[in-house]
C-alpha cells in the first residue's frame, strides 16, 4: 500500500454500520495506507439497515444478504475491527477515543458514524411493543409477526408504512395510526401524499390518520391501544415508528459543538476540531448549496459523506465539500418509491402518469419558487428518477423537466429482461 | 485492467451508481443497470469503485482482470 499522502497515520472510525463501513473502505480506495480501526458497539458483523423493515423482516432475506463487511473483506482491506464495545468518550485534545472497556485508541483523524436510535415508545406496555432500528429489533418483531393477530403500527412515515406493508404481506391484519391527516404529505406534499395513504387502503390495511395514541397497555398477544378520539383497538403486536434521534450523547463532554447531531463544516469536519469528522445520520453539516446546516437520515447520504470524508482525510490538500442532492427510496407494497430533492419546498407540482392505476408507473415533478425543478417523486419508474436526479443536480427549469419526463412516458417500455 | 461486473438480477434500479460514475453506468427503460464499458483504467478505479459501493444491493463490483 502507498505511503500516506497526509500526516495522518491512524484513523479511528466510530460506528460500524453503512456510514462507518463505507468510510473505512473508501479510505483504501482513496489510497490511504495507514491504520484503519472500526469501532462498533454491536457485537455482530456490520449489517445494512434498509432491509430490516422490508425483505429481512419478511424473512425473505437472511443475514448474509444484509452483511456490509465480513471478517475476510475487512482483513483484505486492512480494516481492524473492534466490535462489541461502545465508544464512551472522545478526548479531542488528547486525540483518543475512550472505549467502554477502558481502552484508549489513539487517532490522528477520527470519524464519528454513530448514526441514530429509534425514538423509544412513549407508551409502556409489559411487552409486545416494538421499534425497528437494529437487526435484533427486526428479529424480535419478526417472531411476533408470526402470530396471527392484529398489528397496530404507530407512525405512518416511511418505516411505519414499510412495516405495515411487510406485516400485511405475511397475512396479518394491520392498522396504521398517525396524528397527521396525510403522514407522508409532510415529505411529498398533501396532494401526492394522499396517494400514499390510499395505497394502504388498497392493500387492505386500515388507517386512522389524524388521530393520535393516548395509551398502550397490556402484553404481547393482548394489547389495548387507546386513541385520542377515545376509540380502543386491540392488538397482538404494536410497532412504534415515530422517528429517530442522533447517537451523540457519548460526545456530551467532548467540547464538540453538538446540536441535534455533530455540527460540521462543508467538508464534514467538526467545527473547531478539524481532525474530527462526522458522516451519516449523526452529522449536521453545512450544505453549501442549501446555505444551512442539515442532518439527513438517508442511506445514500451516509455513503456520499463516507466517500467525501475519506477523500478529505487522505487528501487534506484537496478538500472536497459535500453538496449532494437529497435522495431516498422506500418500498411499500408493490410500489418502489424514489424521492430526489426537497419536495416540501415546492410551490406546485405536475404529475406524469396515473397514481390511481393498478401497479402504476408515475412521477411527480416539483417546481421551486424560481421556476426550477427542485424535486421529484417517482413510483415504479427508475428511469424517470435517474433523469430527474440529473435534472435537479443540473438546475434544470421545471418546464424543460416536464417535457423530458413526458417524452420518457411516451417512449414504449422495453419488455425484455436484463441486457446481456 | 480492472473490469466491471454487475448482477443484473439483483439490481433494483436505485440509480446511485449512475450519479457516482455516469461514464460507467446507466439505466435502461426497465430500470436495470447498463455497463457502459467493460474495462476501466487504474486511474479511474477509485472513483468507479466508490460508485459501485454506493449500490444499496451490492449489485456492482470492480474486479482485477
Ligand atoms: C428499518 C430502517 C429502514 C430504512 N430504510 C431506508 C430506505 O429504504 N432508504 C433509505 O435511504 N434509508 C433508509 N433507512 C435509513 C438508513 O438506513 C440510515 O440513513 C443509515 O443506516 C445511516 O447510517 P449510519 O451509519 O449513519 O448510522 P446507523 O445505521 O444508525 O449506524 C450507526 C452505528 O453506530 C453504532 N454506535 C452507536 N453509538 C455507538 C458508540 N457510542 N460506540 C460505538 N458504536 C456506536 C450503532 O450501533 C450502529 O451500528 C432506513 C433505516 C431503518 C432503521
Ligand atoms: S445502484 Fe445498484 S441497484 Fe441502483 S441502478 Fe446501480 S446497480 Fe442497480
Amino acid at each position: 500500500m502507498s505511503e500516506p499522502a497526509s500526516s495522518v497515520r491512524t484513523v479511528v472510525v466510530v460506528g460500524s454500520s453503512v456510514g462507518g463501513v463505507r468510510t473505512a473502505q473508501a479510505l483504501r480506495s482513496e489510497g490511504f495506507g495507514g491504520r484503519v480501526v472500526l469501532v462498533g458497539d454491536e457485537a455482530r458483523l456490520p449489517y445494512d439497515k434498509p432491509p430490516l423493515s422490508k425483505q429481512f423482516l419478511a424473512g425473505s432475506w437472511g443475514t448474509e444478504r444484509v452483511a456490509l463487511l465480513t471478517e475476510a473483506t475487512a482483513d483484505q482491506a486492512g480494516i481492524e475491527l473492534r466490535l462489541g464495545v461502545a465508544a464512551e468518550r472522545l478526548d479531542v485534545a488528547g486525540r483518543q477515543v475512550v472505549l467502554a472497556d477502558g481502552q484508549r485508541l489513539d487517532y490522528d483523524a477520527v470519524v464519528i458514524a454513530t448514526g441514530a436510535a429509534a425514538r423509544p415508545s412513549p407508551w409502556a406496555a409489559r411487552s409486545g411493543v416494538h421499534v425497528v432500528r437494529t437487526m435484533s429489533d427486526s428479529e424480535s418483531l419478526q417472531a411476533d409477526l408470526r402470530r396471527d393477530d392484529h398489528v397496530v403500527v404507530v407512525g405512518g412515515g416511511f418505516i411505519g408504512a414499510e412495516v405495515a406493508a411487510t406485516a400485511r404481506s405475511l397475512g396479518r391484519e394491520v392498522t396504521v395510526v398517525d396524528p397527521l391527516p396525510v403522514p407522508i404529505g409532510r415529505v411529498v406534499g398533501a396532494a401526492v401524499g394522499s396517494h400514499f395513504a390510499e395505497l394502504h387502503r388498497r392493500h387492505g390495511v386500515a388507517t386512522r390518520f389524524g388521530t393520535g395514541v393516548e395509551s398502550v397497555e397490556g402484553e404481547a398477544g393482548n394489547l389495548r391501544v387507546v386513541l385520542t378520539d377515545g376509540t380502543e383497538l386491540t392488538a397482538g403486536t404494536v410497532v412504534v415508528g415515530i422517528g429517530a434521534t442522533p447517537n451523540d450523547g457519548w460526545l456530551a463532554d467532548s467540547g464538540l459543538l453538538v446540536e441535534n447531531g455533530v455540527v460540521c463544516d462543508e467538508f464534514c469536519r467538526a467545527v473547531d476540531a478539524p481532525a474530527v469528522h462526522a458522516v451519516g445520520d449523526v452529522a449536521r453539516w453545512f450544505h453549501p448549496d442549501r446555505g444551512e446546516h442539515i442532518r439527513v437520515e438517508h442511506w445514500t447520504n451516509a455513503v456520499d459523506q463516507a466517500v467525501c470524508v475519506a477523500h478529505n482525510i487522505a487528501h487534506p490538500d484537496d478538500l472536497r465539500a459535500d453538496r449532494p442532492v437529497e435522495y431516498v427510496w422506500s418500498d411499500q407494497y408493490d410500489w418502489t418509491i424514489q424521492i430526489v430533492g426537497r419536495p416540501h419546498r415546492a410551490t406546485e407540482h405536475h404529475l406524469v402518469g396515473d397514481p390511481a392505476a393498478d401497479r402504476p408507473r408515475f412521477a411527480a415533478l416539483y417546481r421551486g419558487a424560481d421556476g426550477q425543478l427542485i424535486a421529484a417523486v417517482t413510483v415504479n419508474w427508475p428511469k424517470a428518477l435517474v433523469t430527474c436526479r440529473r435534472l435537479v443536480a443540473a438546475g434544470s427549469t421545471f418546464a424543460a423537466a416536464v417535457t423530458q419526463v413526458e417524452a420518457l412516458a411516451a417512449a414504449p417500455a422495453r419488455t425484455a429482461g436484463a441486457p446481456a | 485492467m480492472p473490469v466491471l461486473k454487475a448482477d443484473f438480477e439483483a439490481c433494483q434500479g436505485y440509480g446511485n451508481c449512475i450519479t457516482g460514475a455516469p461514464d460507467a453506468y446507466d439505466i435502461d427503460d426497465d430500470g436495470v443497470v447498463v455497463l457502459l464499458k467493460q474495462e476501466i483504467t487504474d486511474e479511474e478505479r477509485p472513483r468507479i469503485e466508490e460508485a459501485a459501493r454506493s449500490c444499496p444491493v451490492s449489485a456492482l463490483t470492480v474486479e482485477d482482470s
